[in-house]
């Protein structure tokens, strides 16, 4: 299969990649939760999230990894070229229960290249203006 | 409550065999909005991984309360993208265990494989588990 260059293609350390915005509304979740297998109820019930002291549904973390992954392979040029990819979760993604859900945003920035060529990406992804996933990093090959 | 001691460097056995679809690698791209959707997303093996995590926390030698316990953090190391046909298990191994003022910190690592021996990913999980709350 050919594919287009990717921006990692000539991307050297320092390189900003293209920042992405992802909505995510509570019916993503239910469909998130079918797919992942995790049926946990703060992600689909506000009684129970707020039982648990949230201020109400959030998204699965794996979720905001999983969109923040689509970046990555859209940088890379597809998922087989992601070697490694890690994230902290730091702080909830709150979803409102309505039909505009909220944005999250995905930028990027090349940090260093291995010894074997594959580059370390640095990855910040926001929510309302705060940081929702620390230490967030992929390890990226370069196509042949 | 806290964790058992004990788990600290224990593998629990694999999950069994997961036969991956077409149909589950769409469902999941689908779910996270990746196109075209028959390109294997990073994150799918948790789709075998969440099932290993969901029988350590809720085995009772282990001595989690699900509600206490919060995904601190995760990292995949690919080996190879999941296909249509791979038939995967996942075996969890507790790999540290750090206990202070109540809480857990509970290191843990899944292989992924396929049935017939073959790396497929590597799944870091750290989970925090909090201690009950103080009597009144």
């Amino acid at each position: 299969m050919t594919r287009a260059p990717s921006p990692l293609s000539s991307a050297e350390p320092g390189t900003a990649l293209h920042a992405r915005t992802f909505t995510i509304r509570r019916a993503d979740l239910v469909r998130y939760a079918g797919a992942s297998g995790d049926f946990n109820p703060i992600h689909w019930s506000d009684r129970v999230a707020t039982a648990v002291g949230l201020p109400g549904v959030i998204a699965h973390g794996m979720y905001t990894m999983a969109l923040a992954s689509r970046a990555v392979g859209e940088w890379a040029g597809g998922f087989d070229r992601i070697i490694e990819y890690g994230v902290r979760f730091t702080r909830p993604v709150v979803v409102p229960d309505d039909d505009t859900g909220v944005d999250i945003e995905v930028s990027g920035t090349v940090e260093g290249v291995r010894d074997d060529g594959a580059l370390t990406v640095g990855l910040t992804c926001t929510c309302r203006g705060e940081k929702v996933l620390g230490m967030a990093r992929a390890v990226v090959r370069r196509e042949a | 409550m806290s964790v058992s001691p004990e788990v600290a460097g224990r593998t629990f056995p694999e999950t069994p065999p997961y036969d991956v679809s077409r149909a589950k690698i769409r469902e999941f791209a689908t779910a996270i909005g990746a196109e075209p959707a028959d390109e294997t997303p990073m994150t799918f093996p948790v789709v075998v991984g969440f099932d290993a995590l969901q029988r350590f926390m809720t085995d009772p030698d282990v001595g989690i309360s699900l509600h206490r316990v919060v995904h601190g953090d995760q990292r995949f190391v690919q080996t190879r993208p999941v296909r249509a046909g791979d038939v995967l298990t996942a075996e969890l191994t507790v790999e540290s265990l750090r206990q202070g003022a109540g809480t857990d910190i509970i290191g843990t690592r899944t292989e992924i494989r396929t049935t017939d021996g073959e790396h497929v990913a590597t799944s870091y999980a750290t989970l925090v588990h909090r201690g009950a709350e103080p009597a009144e």
